[in-house]
């Protein structure tokens, strides 16, 4: 038996599934928006700010899920400095709770600054120093600020898996790949949301075409990273003999990977492929939270 | 500077009395109840069942029976090991979780916010969130009665002194001897946790038990979390340039151009 199995769990449940979910959307859309403000054409301008508007709300709405999850909410900036030191920051190089604060942070910070930025370009901003601060970000600045989003962007979509590796829990700890699989699902899942949300900011047919191109090629290395994970489970994997295992094989790999696989094979509406990838990117966060979550040390112990 | 202090549990003296998780509770009054829920097995004299956050003490009955004339009760009265290295002051992100002058491990319940990262951290299933609180919380090895030189309460309500509080480098003799003592009386006897060398750079809580320590609820060979964090982030790195190379080649202009001339591919959104 596992080491892992005589830790006790640490209740990350609904919020956490939701935060690694969102979170996962937010940093793929990101970088994706941040590749293509890159090293894309004016056509794809749409896409470029439909991407950092999702990494926008995306990094407000993680940063939320994180605080009221929190067993003292209105001390969520422990986390930031030290609170019997301030104002000294409070920074673990070596915890990934604690560097992924600071990720989160300044994530928020420069996907908002974007978000801004394509927001001034198209004229939406009304409030003056709103419009002020997204006017100033454009041309060079614009794409540095872009790019090191998307950099943070991939941070924030795979941090999550290496900081369930960096427990004792049965399943999360019992294998190096999580962070690796995060990372593709936020890929997957981000450039699903770019596909359901871009036609409504006028992306181009051509450009979203070109995602669900990218989008199966995530898929499969998303597919590929998740064999990895199961093999490298060994004997935990008797854990997958339960509800979650088989929400793991039917939601994750039959409907939330094979299908989008098919339908884009097959050219049929990217629309519903991506709900499906969407579907299948949620699941995977509640299988591998639920599936581990479940074990308690007692019981294992007294053999129940 | 006091020497390193900590507990040496023999479980062959345990008689399952659970002064110790009372005198726990009270010195550091604990609620009975989590949360107002009331929370006994029922089904067990162990009627607590666990450590957690109105926990700090909790004295585990096994029950190894093969019939009814042939079996024995294990008793262990479990409780933090305040690890050498610890796992939870190692993760823990708001620098709640401290090293004491005694080298036992603290959670300061006013810094604490609750993220529960050391939950899942520690090998050993110590901690858990208390609920009046909504902090992370787990024995102190009573740091306040040590400050003005008391022996922690469950040590000092402990009968039969199965539960024996000292000088680390003094219980470790101690329990060397009394191993000495059972090897010559025939029992089956191994210390677990008492060798500075050895996991965790050895557990200031340690135990003597007569059985495997899975049998206890012990893991054979606890590991610190940071174990898997240059794998995990070497791979998420690797991850992460394979995408963003499909993601480059994928979408950069020139390959849109292409793909444009060829007429994209493809369904309709």
């Amino acid at each position: 038996m596992s080491d892992t199995f005589f830790s006790g769990a640490p209740h990350w449940t609904w919020f956490i599934i939701l935060y690694f979910f969102v979170g996962g959307i937010a940093g793929g859309a990101c970088l994706l928006a941040a590749v293509v403000d890159w090293f894309g054409g004016p056509e794809d301008r749409p896409v470029v700010r439909t991407g950092y508007n999702v990494a926008a709300v995306g990094a407000i709405l993680s940063g939320g899920l994180l605080t009221i999850d929190l067993g003292r909410p209105l001390r969520f900036w422990h986390m930031i400095f030290q609170s019997a030191n301030l104002p000294a920051p409070m920074f673990k190089g070596w915890s990934p709770i604690s560097f992924g604060a600071w990720g989160l942070l300044l994530f928020g910070l420069f996907s908002v600054l974007s978000a801004l930025g394509g927001m001034a370009e198209e004229g939406r901003l009304h409030n003056p120093t709103l419009r002020a601060v997204g006017s100033a970000v454009r041309g060079g600045l614009a794409k540095v600020v872009g790019g090191v989003a998307g950099l943070l962007g991939v941070f924030i979509a795979g941090y999550t898996g290496v900081l369930l590796s960096v427990t004792n829990r049965p399943i999360w700890a019992d294998s190096p790949w999580l962070g690796a699989l995060f990372i593709a699902s936020g890929a997957s899942t981000g450039a699903a949301t770019l596909i359901l949300l871009g036609p409504r900011r006028g992306a181009t047919e051509q450009s979203l075409a070109r995602l669900s191109a990218f989008d199966s090629k995530a898929l499969l290395v998303e597919l590929l990273v998740l064999v990895l994970f199961i093999v490298s489970l060994g004997s935990v994997n008797r854990v997958w003999v339960s509800f979650w295992g088989l929400l793991l094989l039917v939601g994750v790999v039959g409907f939330g990977i094979l299908a989008p696989l098919r339908m884009h094979a097959q050219g049929r509406p990217l629309a519903a492929a991506a709900k499906l990838v969407l579907l299948g990117g949620f699941l995977l966060r509640l299988a591998t939270i639920f599936a581990s979550e479940g074990i308690e040390r007692y019981r294992v112990a007294a053999g129940m | 500077m006091p020497e390193p202090m900590g507990f040496f549990t023999d479980t062959t003296v345990c008689i399952g009395c659970k002064a110790c998780e009372v005198a726990c509770k009270e010195w550091n009054q604990l609620p009975a109840e989590n949360g107002g829920i009331r929370e006994l097995s029922g089904d067990s004299y162990d009627n607590t069942r666990r450590l957690d956050g109105i926990h700090w003490r909790h004295v585990r009955f096994i029950e190894q029976f093969k019939g009814p004339y042939d079996g024995r009760w294990l008793m262990m009265s479990d409780v933090c090991k305040h690890c050498v290295q610890a796992g939870c002051l190692e993760v823990c992100p708001t620098g709640a979780i401290i090293r004491t002058e005694f080298d036992t491990v603290v959670i300061q319940s006013d810094v604490c916010n609750g993220c529960r990262a050391c939950i899942a951290a520690c090998p050993f299933g110590v901690i858990d969130i208390n609920p009046v609180s909504g902090t992370a919380q787990k024995c102190t090895l009573c740091y306040d009665r040590l400050k003005v030189g008391l022996e922690p309460a469950c040590s000092k309500a402990c009968p039969t002194d199965s539960i024996q509080f000292g000088a680390i480098s003094e219980l470790r003799t101690r329990a060397q001897k009394r191993v000495e003592q059972l090897h010559a009386q025939g029992v089956q006897a191994n210390l677990y946790g008492a060798d500075p060398k050895g996991a965790l750079g050895g557990l200031n809580s340690f135990y003597l038990l007569v059985d495997e320590p899975e049998v206890y609820g012990l893991p054979r060979h606890p590991q610190l979390p940071s174990r898997n964090l240059a794998k995990s982030a070497t791979l998420s790195v690797a991850s992460a340039a394979v995408l963003g190379v499909l993601a480059l080649v994928g979408l950069r202009k020139k390959r849109m151009d292409e793909i444009g001339a060829g007429g994209g591919g493809g369904g309709q959104p």
